[in-house]
């Protein structure tokens, strides 16, 4: 069966609250120098919490573009 | 699950803080500690741990949206995000924030205390029961208009908490721009003496990740 994996993008008017980060199950993400928000795409499972979290709204899911 | 810290609870000293200032004025003072912390991790630190961990309203907001599900939970409108507001919004609270200072110097120049906490820069509530003898003037005339200033955003904060979502605030807190402004700085400052770019920074990681 094919899945199309997703994966957390960080828009450009983060406000780095951390708020992604504290929810985030894999560590995947973090605040980088306190500027913005960044996902390291190899930890990250598209679970979408964080884009929950973010109060903000601007995390987004996108298909990563991988098959399983 | 991850399990709490100590910094889990610093939403009780903010309600603390909140109920104090109702009794005694000049609790007011300690909210300094609210402007500092942050202003000094950035500076110092580079970063905006404060936001991410020991924000005690965050964490209260965060509270009573998620748990006491006051929150609509839906997203923001864009404009409150946006640079042009945020940055506004920081240089309109910095305004206000040097009109109190000026009143408060009026004050220590002579001119009588004013017993009043102004909401929203522009309702004055009566606050006369509050005892502030013991104290110069303008210690006390600080002391209310700090109050105010930490009740204006609270109401500000409780109020997009339950429009939008539970840390709405945080998007367009002002000490969150001054902060990210810092961090910002001096990130660059260091990309340019490391002549590496946080773009680079993140490709690498993704690449790396993948």
């Amino acid at each position: 069966m094919e899945r199309i994996r997703k994966l957390a993008r960080v828009g450009r008017e983060c406000v780095a609250c951390g708020q992604c980060a504290a929810v985030c199950p894999r560590g995947a993400i973090r605040v980088w120098r306190g500027v913005a928000a960044r996902v390291e795409a190899g930890l990250c499972v598209g679970c979408g919490l964080c884009a929950a979290a973010c109060p903000a709204a601007v995390i987004t899911l996108e298909k990563r573009g991988e098959e399983t | 699950m991850k399990g709490k810290k100590w910094y889990d609870y610093l939403w009780i000293g903010e309600l603390c803080y909140l109920v104090l200032g109702l009794f005694n004025i000049l609790f007011a003072w300690l909210g300094m500690l609210f402007f500092t912390i942050p202003l000094v991790i950035a500076i110092f630190g580079g970063s905006k741990a404060y936001c991410n961990r020991y924000c005690g309203r965050g964490q209260l907001l965060g509270i009573l949206g998620k748990k006491l599900k006051l929150s609509r939970n839906q997203p923001p409108p864009r404009f409150l995000r946006s640079a042009w507001f945020r940055y506004g919004f920081l240089a309109f609270f910095m305004f206000m924030f040097g009109r109190m200072l000026y009143g408060t110097w009026k004050v220590f120049t002579g001119a009588p205390l004013s017993k009043t906490v102004t909401l929203l820069w522009a309702f004055k509530l009566p606050w006369q029961w509050s005892q502030v003898e013991g104290v110069a003037p303008w210690v006390a005339q600080y002391a209310f208009g700090f109050f105010g200033v930490m009740l204006t955003s609270t109401i500000l904060g409780l109020l997009t908490m339950m429009l939008f979502r539970p840390r709405s605030w945080c998007v367009y807190c002002p000490m969150g721009t001054m902060t990210q402004g810092i961090c910002r700085l001096k990130a660059k400052k260091e990309e340019a003496k490391d002549g590496r770019t946080g773009e680079e920074d993140c490709r690498t990681a993704q690449a790396a990740g993948q």
